[in-house]
């Protein structure tokens, strides 16, 4: 139960809430240091489940939590229902805790409601002596809402150390570990010393969702059963689990390019219905391709029509997709970045493979943990392949807290290119990064100061350089046509000017602007071909082409430039030409070649701006014909509309029946 | 807090109304449908050439004895119709403007799903919500029944 505001904001808002609990509210409050940390989590769970939703709901979390101070009412409304007390009682709180009064749920309200939520379900009456009492912290039985999930714990580095002793008996009787979120599991050891410790884990028991949900229980139960003795029955369905996607993405290559085949790949052990929302590395790779072919840069977007096509070619219906949709798209922008396309493809696979949809998006589907976690396949094969499989992590659990630590510290220090990690995310990677180091905090009593050093150590791994080199290098594999060098054209793509310009580079003294890429004009094509056979050869029968189109005396004049403009080959070729002829073969050359020759040298300085001019001119003269295509295309349509129209009105006059009477 | 949150489409059909239940709903739909006549006159008041500068914010379309109607329009004649009750006091402008923002912004979010078609009802279908945010969004704006 905790909200996305961090540790330090939950202690804070504590020991203001403790203050002004203790100040302001009718009946002074005292609350004792379990209490307070309770409360504070609530009530910053509250507030900051105020947004609700699956994907706006961090970032309100965020703004909300530490701004203000008031715990929306809807979620308060939740976490009074689920205490289970009769309506009236919490009537009567409320009333008694002066929210109705004030309006809001102030923390002050809020703590003394919780108190006497926590009298009432003692059995004392609901009365405001009750809460000077020394009580039992209240207790919720929740029901679903993922909202907190994604939020992960920052406060378990608090209640590590107790965490050992509630946990070991915990999971020694092992009840339903999927019953229980594994907040909840580690809020209890907080409360637990501190309250009636058996009495607290039966009561924490979350109404048994479907097995497709909380990716944090899969992860806790990889983190937690591992410093623990090997949790058999939690191996085996971590085990089953990878096998599961793992052995879906094959079949899915195998059959899914134009359809989505409903693939029953249930896990063998029913009694763990842990849900993979881990995307394992084949699929992730499936995913990838199925990106690619929708969308060749992988950096970019798919727009949202087209993700629609793609996607309801799953045949999963309408609602759900939108669902999905609504969950995987995180920023909301209507389109899908590689890392949203991968969250939303994985849970179509999940849903066709008849998981149901989650309420909120898991935190292995985030943008942010995808994009960080999956820089680069092959980097993240041994990552994962340890991460999904518990068995070996149970052998080495330094080891995969360290890979946790650092894929999620990567996480965290990662530029994340294309995704705006919110704060609300920060704080679920540092909770994630917090589950990871409780496994090791547990082992040795350490403070935070250790679980800095610790985030420390993997921080100077490698593994954080290879994972952005390897992003980096990911983002140049799209691709992208090589840049072209800006002496020759861009469009020329056969016409290798380079060599064009080398017999002229004596001529050409004066420092040229590289030429601008303009497109060369449109006769160019053909006289291009025959510029990649021979150097010169094209020059000459440009020339002469060129004399016989245009007025080659007027163009002469400012186009004098040495050849290494080539853009100006309409204009310039005979000047080329004359350049070339001059030193080289003295061939048919157009009778403007004699009048080229006083020229270079005078026009060289006054033809670079010029030169910019006709460039624009070119441009322009380019996109307008480009228009006027486009244009009468149009036109053309428009006509055959016309037509169509007037042909459809014919009939409708034949059809129309007279009514001559 | 709001006793009735409507969204009606640019033709003036309802996209999405939503009262708390425990009134009869007949009368919300009712005060909603006779809101867009003032919705309408307020629109048409500002003029043509003033349509840029109109604000998308109504204000208090009209109140009754136990109710007053709040009217915000989009850009794109979306009209979002919100009924408060009149004894809660605590509810000032800024507040309903801020509420209206919020829905905009929620009804924005669901029209860039691209499996919602613009002028479909904005609603849970069977077991998924095709809006589970814009829910969830509304329900925190309506008043809470304990």
């Amino acid at each position: 139960m905790e909200a996305a505001a961090a540790a330090a904001a939950a202690a804070a808002a504590a020991a203001a809430a403790a203050g002004g609990g203790c100040g302001s509210g009718p009946p002074p409050l005292l609350l004792s240091e379990g209490e307070q940390q309770c409360y504070s989590e609530l009530f910053a769970r509250c507030a900051g489940a105020a947004g609700g939703g699956a994907g706006s709901g961090p970032p309100e979390a965020a703004r909300v939590a530490p701004g203000t101070a008031t715990a929306a009412a809807g979620p308060v409304a939740d976490l009074f229902r689920a205490s289970q007390l009769p309506a009236e009682t919490l009537h009567q709180i409320t009333e008694l805790c002066g929210a109705k009064r004030v309006g809001y749920f102030g923390a002050t309200q809020f703590y003394i409601a919780l108190k006497l939520i926590a009298a009432a379900q003692s059995g004392l009456p609901v009365r405001r002596e009750s809460i000077k009492c020394e009580l039992p912290l209240p207790r919720f039985m929740m029901s679903k809402n993922d909202g907190e999930i994604r939020f992960g714990n920052p406060a378990e580095l608090h209640g590590t150390k107790v965490q050992i002793p509630y946990l070991t008996t915990e999971k020694n009787s092992f009840k339903r570990m999927d019953d229980e979120d594994k907040q909840q599991e580690t809020q209890s050891p907080t409360m637990s010393p501190l309250a009636s410790p058996p009495s607290s884990p039966p009561h924490y028991q979350r109404v048994p969702l479907s097995h497709g949900y909380s990716k944090l229980r899969s992860s806790a139960e990889q983190i937690h059963p591992a410093p623990y003795e090997a949790r058999q029955p939690l191996v085996q369905p971590e085990g089953s689990s990878s096998g599961g996607p793992g052995t879906k993405p094959l079949r899915h290559q195998a059959s899914l390019i134009r359809s989505f085949s409903v693939e029953r790949e249930l896990q063998d052990n029913s009694s763990y219905p842990d849900e993979p929302w881990r995307i394992t590395e084949e699929q992730r790779e499936y995913y990838v391709n199925q990106f690619r072919s929708l969308q060749p840069d992988p950096s970019s977007f798919i727009s949202g029509s087209v993700a629609k096509n793609f996607f309801t070619k799953s045949k999963l219906s309408i609602p759900e997709l939108s669902y999905i949709w609504e969950l995987s798209d995180a920023d909301c922008d209507g389109a899908l970045t590689l890392p949203e396309f991968c969250a939303a493809f994985h849970l179509i696979v999940a849903r066709k493979n008849g998981y149901p949809l989650p309420e909120g998006l898991p935190p292995t589907l985030q943008p942010e943990y995808l994009q960080a976690a999956f820089p680069k396949p092959k980097w993240d094969c041994q990552l994962f392949d340890s991460y999904s499989e518990s068995l070996p992590a149970n052998q080495q659990p330094r080891d995969l807290n360290r890979m946790e630590k650092t894929s999620v510290k990567d996480m965290a220090d990662l530029p994340v290119p294309t995704q705006d990690v919110t704060s609300d995310d920060k704080q679920a990677l540092k909770s994630t990064i917090n589950e990871a180091l409780s496994k090791d905090v547990s082992e040795d009593p350490a403070t935070s100061k250790d679980s800095n050093s610790l985030k420390a150590r993997p921080r100077s791994r490698s593994y954080s350089s290879t994972s952005i080199e390897e992003a980096m290098k990911r983002g140049e594999d799209p691709p992208t046509p090589p840049p072209r060098p800006q002496k020759t054209h861009s469009r020329a793509s056969s016409l290798d000017l380079n060599k064009v310009f080398q017999p002229s580079v004596p001529a050409t003294k004066s420092g040229l602007l590289p030429p601008p890429p303009a497109l060369p004009p449109r006769p160019c094509p053909s006289q291009s071909e025959q510029v990649s056979e021979a150097e010169l050869l094209p020059q000459l029968s440009r020339a002469p082409s060129q004399a016989a189109e245009g007025s080659p005396a007027k163009k002469d004049v400012p186009y004098s430039q040495p050849p290494s403009k080539p853009i100006r080959r309409k204009f310039r070729p005979e000047n080329q030409a004359t350049e070339n002829q001059e030193p080289s073969t003295a061939s048919s050359g157009p009778a403007s070649a004699a009048t080229m020759k006083p020229h270079p040298t005078v026009q060289k300085q006054s033809s670079k701006q010029k030169k910019a001019i006709q460039t624009a001119i070119r441009k322009n003269k380019e996109a307008n014909a480009v228009l006027a295509r486009l244009n009468s295309e149009l036109q053309q349509q428009l006509k055959e509309v016309h037509q169509e129209r007037i042909a459809l009105e014919n009939q409708l006059e034949q059809l129309r029946p007279v009514t001559v009477l | 807090m709001a006793v009735c949150i409507a969204v009606i489409a640019k033709e003036n059909y309802p996209l999405y109304i939503r009262s708390t239940p425990t009134e009869n709903e007949l009368k919300f739909h009712y005060m909603v449908h006779t809101s867009l006549d003032v919705v309408d006159e307020k629109i048409s008041a500002m003029g043509k050439a003033l349509v840029d500068q109109r604000e998308l914010y109504l204000g208090l379309l009209y109140p009754t004895e136990d109710y007053k109607v709040y009217g915000y329009v989009t850009n794109s004649k979306v009209k979002f119709v919100m009924v408060v009750d009149s004894s809660n006091t605590a509810l000032r402008d800024n507040e309903i403007r801020s509420m209206f923002r919020k829905l905009h912004n929620s009804y924005t979010d669901v029209m860039c799903n691209p499996f919602y078609n613009p002028g479909d009802r904005i609603q849970s279908s069977g077991s998924v919500s095709l809006s589970r945010a814009f829910d969830n969004m509304v329900t925190s704006m309506m008043i809470q029944v304990c």
